[in-house]
Parts: structure tokens; sequence; C-alpha cells
């Protein structure tokens, strides 16, 4: 395969990373909670999953490395209650920054643990033992002595902390390089997902979801349903009805049956403009972060009203899984993205032990955030228990993963700036209004699974949290600009008052915080009469941020970014992904006819310690456009309180024909900490597209997505 | 009809199949998968609208999803389990490993079954006319680059 190079570091910050073990290694602190020896081979467990992301390569070639072992001969599980540890949700890009680090510090105390045996049996001492793909050496000279010769000699059990002492970056050799997916034949060639899973006896489930949160059933024959042909069983609770069939032809004919006969009272609380309503709520505001005192400052006011419609996760394959019950519990092959916390909503639903539920990660199609897997385990599960000793499968439909899938929030950013006479920002406040980003299953107290809801008695969710700035924040996601202005206020309102089911999708509120930052920043920049990039330099002190924009400059040299008018405009974003992980700055250039054409992009990132460079190119180039995707095309269309997207046919997404030219360049950072990559860029891009459009035709266009529709609007409104 | 339903049959991957009145109105994906295993065809819409569950009937890509066993007389379908042999893997696929371009895959069978129709027919297509073919395929994670240059570079091999 193409093994990018990496680009020579600009500026490596002397900084050295500070030596604190990984936090997952206190609630799983055994190197036998990581790493399995089996013969010729060792093991990892990871509480992570792989999504399509390429987070279990990364986190082999780490175990790998550190163990001086060669990459075939380690494996890996990820996300299993029945063996990995328990690290919550894939989420947040924090797979190789806390299960990767987790994971180096397990196979560097396993390997001094070795060499220790080795050491003893050999009655030298330590420093005369290396090793070599398993194999021991002595002075530099090969023993006939291996890993798996000593093994019984190792007390497994001991603590990772005690022992390790990872390798310094200079002698690592396969992190830092582009070694192949480790899944990706499979996925290419194979039947690698949970909806291709067959097992003896199984039968297949759907259920007949609610149209909208509220929603009752009126009187239903039952006995009609259960006369549809192949239909086993159907099965009600409260407000939710499902079926069981002999094949999954029969399931979903008798279920597209029971939706066009099945008729609902739905609540009656949906605004007629809910980004309006959003924009106009009157809930309560949180302080984020304060600085300097905002009442000291007078000059020039800039402000700016920036809006997100809701989106859905839109991924290509519906949620799928699989359930059995027997007598000693249920087991459940999911995709979802944490199988322990969503064997604690299943215990809070099913009202069993947590114990006697064992949550199975098995792929399903890309999810970007919590979409509809953890409610079709839940259908599955419910199904099961009324189905004991048969797996039970269920898919949903394309609708059922449009309507029933949690939304990711509309929001409304509102950012003030005052610049002083060297037209030097002296102060910001930034007001985010948005529907809840964080109602994933367990968080808030409520299980947070669809058909909880409709139960009885009902499990409803609770009011949602949001997440809170130490975990990254989740409306507030980059809303404190990571610029060096003396006084600022960050406030978040989030609004519950709505009735659509939200919660996480990749970025959170980053997407739209940093398109309102950016779009100032370039707008700042342009009523002053100065360079995009140099007005942020002028506002950075954080030297990896200057660097990373200074790459992009470097690579995007002799762009014209100022004003055209003319259809064809450049323009930049910028952050630090959570104001903690990777820094990125994108560069887009537009040709805006009737819509928005993105024909070039090009990234410049600082993700730290790369563990496989293709790899984050790749979350990069994803994140791009699917960011692109979003800010230009998509919207949910609602009808009262229903979701009334139904089909692709509603919710355009990028098409092929429609993707830009990409260039990708990561900055090379060996000696610092890795920091999350996958959803660094969704921010820049957005903005980088904003203020590409605004040069092209002169206008600033607020709202996404930037339709046809949206740019005839703000042209008409300049 | 009824006569003409028991009459059924067409070929997948090379094997007739017969097909019963009761399967008639089968759509050809939920045949393929849940009758003949063949679930590297993937659901992904049911309205033919994201590409997922793409095969070559009479040498042309269709949507399985939205084509029901009783219009298939005589038809001739290829799958994806079709192209290659755990031998020799068939240069569509070879070339989207190599560029490793998937990130979760899902939508990359229907993909493959697409281009090959179209080299069939065509061995060297513009890379506008194989861009036009990719549109009736939907992406979501983004790969849509190293799709479309695996496959740029395929064709450039052939040439």
């Amino acid at each position: 395969m193409n093994v990018p190079i990496m680009n020579v570091p600009i500026t490596n910050v002397p900084i050295t990373a500070p030596i604190t073990a990984p936090i997952q290694l206190a609630q799983s602190p055994a190197i036998s909670d990581w790493l399995i020896f089996k013969p010729n081979q060792v093991h990892v467990l990871s509480g992570r999953v792989e999504l399509g992301q390429g987070n279990l390569t990364a986190l082999l070639q780490i175990a790998a490395d550190e163990l001086d072992l060669q990459i075939d001969q380690v494996t890996i599980t990820g996300g299993d209650t029945r063996t990995t540890p328990n690290e919550g949700f894939t989420s947040g890009s924090l797979s190789i920054t806390q299960s990767g680090m987790a994971i180096r510090w397990a196979a560097s105390a396993a390997r001094h643990a070795l060499v220790a045996a080795a050491a003893n049996k050999l009655t030298v001492s330590t420093e005369r033992i290396s090793a070599e793909a398993g194999k021991f050496l002595l002075d530099a000279e090969p023993v006939d002595l291996t890993y798996w010769d000593v093994i019984a000699e190792v007390n497994w059990g001991q603590e990772v902390v005690s022992l390790a002492n990872p390798k310094s970056a200079a002698t690592r050799r396969l992190t830092g390089v582009s070694v192949p997916r480790i899944d990706l034949v499979e996925r290419i060639m194979g039947t690698p997902f949970v909806h291709d899973v067959q097992m003896p006896d199984m039968v297949y489930g759907r259920m007949i979801h609610p149209p909208c949160l509220g929603a009752t059933l009126k009187p239903f024959d039952q006995k009609k349903l259960e006369s549809r042909a192949g239909v086993l069983k159907v099965w009600r609770n409260g407000d939710m009805m499902g079926l069981i069939a002999e094949s999954a032809h029969s399931a979903n004919a008798a279920c597209d049956w029971a939706h066009l006969k099945a008729q609902w009272s739905l609540p009656g609380n949906a605004p007629q403009d809910p980004i309006a309503a959003i924009r106009d709520s009157k809930e309560g505001v949180d302080l984020i972060h304060s600085a300097g005192d905002m009442a000291s400052v007078s000059g020039r006011s800039v402000s700016h009203v920036v809006s997100r419609p809701y989106l859905s996760h839109g991924s290509i394959g519906p949620s799928a899984a699989i359930a059995v019950f027997k007598d000693d519990g249920l087991e459940v092959w999911s995709h979802a993205q944490g199988p322990f916390p969503l064997r604690d909503a299943l215990a809070m639903v099913l009202d069993m032990p947590a114990s006697s539920i064992e949550v199975i990660h098995h792929p399903g199609a890309g999810c970007y955030g919590h979409n509809g897997a953890d409610d079709v385990a839940l259908d599955a599960a419910l199904l099961a228990k009324a189905f004991p000793g048969k797996p039970v499968k269920v898919v949903w439909s394309r609708a059922d993963e449009f309507r029933c899938a949690p939304l990711a929030p509309g929001m409304v950013t509102r950012l003030e700036a005052t610049l002083d006479a060297t037209h030097t920002i002296q102060k910001i406040d930034v007001l985010v209004n948005s529907a809840p980003h964080g109602n994933r299953p367990g968080r808030n107290g409520s299980p947070n699974l669809r058909a909880a809801a409709f139960l009885d008695p009902p499990l409803l969710p609770s009011r949602s949290q949001d997440i809170p700035l130490a975990g990254g924040g989740g409306a507030d996601r980059n809303a404190i600009p990571l610029y060096a202005i003396p006084n600022v206020l960050v406030r978040k309102r989030i609004v519950h008052d709505l009735p659509y089911r939200t919660s996480s999708m990749r970025g959170l509120g980053a997407h739209l915080n940093v398109y309102a930052i950016e779009t100032l920043m370039s707008r700042l920049a342009m009523e002053s009469g100065e360079d995009p990039f140099d007005f942020r330099l002028r506002h950075l002190t954080d030297e990896r941020a200057r660097n990373v924009l200074l790459a992009l400059k470097k690579m995007t040299q002799h762009t014209e970014l100022s004003l055209t008018g003319d259809g064809v405009g450049s323009g930049i974003g910028f952050a630090k992904y959570k104001n903690t992980a990777a820094y990125c700055a994108i560069l887009v250039r537009v040709n805006v006819q009737e819509r928005v054409r993105v024909t070039h992009a090009y990234a410049a990132l600082d993700g730290g310690e790369i563990i496989n460079p293709d790899g984050v190119i790749n979350q990069t180039e994803g994140g791009m456009l699917q960011a692109l995707s979003w800010t230009i095309n998509e919207a949910i269309k609602f009808d009262g309180p229903v979701v009334a997207t139904e089909a692709w046919v509603d919710y355009p997404i990028l098409a092929f024909t429609d993707v830009p030219a990409i260039q990708v360049e990561l900055i090379a950072q060996p000696n610092l900490p890795p920091l999350g990559c996958a959803e660094a860029a969704q921010g820049p891009m957005a903005a980088a597209i904003g203020n590409a459009v605004f040069n092209a035709i002169g206008v600033h266009v607020c709202d996404m997505p930037i339709t046809h529709d949206a740019l005839v609007n703000a042209v008409l409104n300049n | 009809m009824t006569s003409q339903l028991k009459a059924i049959q067409f070929c997948v991957n090379g094997k007739t199949v017969h097909i019963s009145e009761d399967e008639a109105s089968i759509s050809l994906l939920n045949y393929l998968r849940e009758s003949l295993g063949l679930t590297r065809v993937r659901y992904g819409c049911g309205a033919g609208a994201c590409g997922a569950c793409t095969v070559v009937c009479n040498g042309e890509a269709v949507t399985s999803c939205d084509k029901i066993l009783s219009d298939l007389n005589n038809a001739d379908i290829e799958t994806p389990e079709h192209l290659g042999s755990a031998e020799k893997t068939h240069p569509i696929f070879a070339a989207l490993i190599e560029h490793q371009a998937v990130q979760c895959g899902y939508c990359i069978s229907g993909i493959a079954m697409r281009v090959k129709a179209l080299l069939d027919k065509e061995p060297q297509p513009s890379k506008q006319t194989l861009d036009s073919a990719l549109d009736h395929h939907l992406c979501r994670c983004g790969t849509h680059v190293r799709i479309k240059q695996a496959l740029y570079d395929l064709i450039e091999i052939k040439a």
C-alpha cells in the first residue's frame, strides 16, 4: 500500500509528556486485564470497539511494538463484556489516548515481567536480555528461549503500574507507520456485520416503533397481525408492539402491514420552526467559562448568529442486533459504541442483574456517534425474552433509522466580539443554545433506549445534563475560543422543551461552534483589512496552533483568501478539537453557482504522536467529507413531533461527483502524547466552507445547510 | 399467471435456482441473503437509493432490494461472492485493499458490483463515466476519495 510520508516537523515543541499512568489502569489494573498469552500469540483485550475507524489496528500496533513482537503475532478483541476491560463508550476520539496508552503500559509491564523470567531462567542479569519477535536474545545473540517458554513463570495478575516503563519514541518500530488495517480484507471481501450472522434456529424480529416519543397506540387487532404469513408471535407491552417471524422477509412484510394499520395518538407540543424555538428559548443558561472583566471593554462590536438544523447520523446500514435468552441469562450481539453501558441499560429495562447479561461487540456499518445501535439491541432483547431459547435478529428499516434513532441536535450559536483600535479582539461573548447532546444509554440515570419509553410502566429518558467540559463538553464543545482574548464569557442553554430525541454525533457542538468562531474570525480579519492567516496568528499564543496554521499556509501558497465575488473563493478554518485533542487547519476552494461545490480541500493536522499515519489521514479525509455533507446538504425534516425524513430522497448526502480533491498533511510529533484525531476536521471544514462561500459571493450564510435556498435567502437578506 | 410463477428459474453465480410460488414475491435481496446465504449483498434502504445491495443482472448493475423474484425469470445474476476466488483476489477488490479504501466497508460490495458491470462493458471508461456510475452509491464514512483513486488506478493499470 501507499505509505504516506510524514513531513518534517516545523517545530518540535520541547514538551516532555508527563509520566502519569493511563486512567483506565485504575479500574483494570492487572496485566491479565489487557493481555493474554496464547501459544505463539499474544491476545490484546480492549474495551474500545472497531467502528470502521481503524482503532483496533492502531491498538494492536502499540501492543506489538512495546512487546517486541511482529504484527502477525498479536491479535485483539474489542468491547466484549465477557472478556475485555470496561472502557465505557468508544467516543470522543479517545481510543488511542486512553485505551492505547493503557495497552502500551500493560505491554511494557508484560515485557519487563517476561525479561525478568528469562533472566531468572538463564541466571543472568536482566540488562543482558532483549527480545525480537518473541525470541529472547542474550547479549544480543540468539538463545533457545521464547516468551512462551517462560509464560508459566510470570504472575499475570501483577499490577501494570508496578512494572511498566514504556519505550522512548526513538526505539519504537511499529508505531508511526502505516500498517494495513487488520479488519479491512474481511470488510471488503467478507461478511463481517452483525446483519450477516446466521445461527441455528434463528428467528427474525421487528418492533412497530411508535412515530415519536409520547405517542400512544390506538386499539389494534393483534390477531390479524398474528395471522400474517410467517409470523410466529406478536408481543405487546404498553404502546410497544413487536413480532417474531420465521424469516426476515416475513418479519419485514408483517411489520410493514402493521405500520399501515397502526393508528397513533400524538403529543401536541411541537413548534412550527424547531431552530427558531431553540434560538428563542428562555430556558436556563449555564456559565461555562469566564475570564477578565467583560464590562471593562468598549470598542467596535461585531455580532454573529449561526445555526445548524437537526441532522441524522445516516449510517448506510440500518441498526441491527441479535439476542438470545437462555436459562442462564441474555446474550446480545451488537454494534453499539459501549457494550458495558448497553449491558447496564438493558439490565435496567429488563429488570435483571447486569451480571446475567453479556454484550458482544460485532461490527455494523459506521455509526458516527449514538445512532440506533443501542435501541435495536433492546428491541432484540425484549423479543428474545418473549421467545426464549432462539436467537432473535432484528434489523431496522431505513425509515426506522431516520425516524427512531437519536438525532444530532439542532443548535444556534451567538457571538459578539469587541475590537480595539488596533483591530485586536479585546472581548468575546459566546452563547450556545442547543438541544441536548448527552443522552447515551445510562448517561442521565435512565436507559435512553427507545422502546423503553413505551413500555408499561414506561422508562422515560431523564432530563439531559449535557456533557461537562471535563468530558469535552456537549453543546459547548469548542465554544471557548482558543485565541488569546483577555475578556471572555461563554455560556450554554440546553433546550429541553422540544419533543425530539437527540444525542451525540461526531464532534457534538464543535461542528457549529467552530463554524461560528471561525467565520467570525475571517469576517473580522476582512473588516480589519488583514490576511485571515495573519489575523488568527496575531491572536494565537499556542505554538502548535500557530504551526498548524503555518503548515496549511505553506501547503496552499498563493491561494487568494479575499472576496472575489465571482463565484470562486477560498476560505480557512481552524480548531484544536475539544481544546484538548488534535489541532487541525483546513482551506477549501469553492465554486458557487446554483449551489456550493467544494473543488479542493487541504488539511494540516497535529495529532501528537501518530500511531498509524494512513489511519489518521483516512479519518481526516472522512471527517472533512462528512462535515462537507452536513454543512451544505443535510437537514432533518419534521411533521409536528414526528421525524418526517424517512428515506435518502428526503435526506441527500454527499454524492461521489461532489467530492473535492483532498490533501492531508500530518505534522510529526513522535515525542508528544497522542491526541484524538478522528473528529478534529469537522468544525474547521464547516468553517472553511462558510468562509470560502463568503469570498465567492460576498454574503455570509449563517444558517446551515448552505443549500441553493440558503444562498438565495442570504443574498436577498444581505 | 400461477403457472408462469411455477416456472420461474434464474441463474445465480452460474448455478440455476428454481423459485417456488411462495417465494415469487420476495425481493431479490432477501432471497440472496436469506435463502442462498449470499450475505455480501447488503440491505441499506430497500428503495434502490443507496446502492449497497447492487448485483449484476444480465450484465447490468441493478439494486436487488427493489426487484421481485417473479420479474427475474431466466435472469443471470452475479453477486460479490462471484468476484475472484480465495486463491485469486479480483482486481477490483485488490485495488480497494491496496488503497485501504474503506472505513466501515458497508457500501463497498455494491460499488464493486457496479464497477464490475461497467468494466465488463467498457474496460477503460472515462473518469466522468466512472464517477457517474458511482453516483448510484452512497458512502457515509467519507471514503469517496480513496474509492475513486483505487478505481482510477485500476483502470490505468488495465490500460
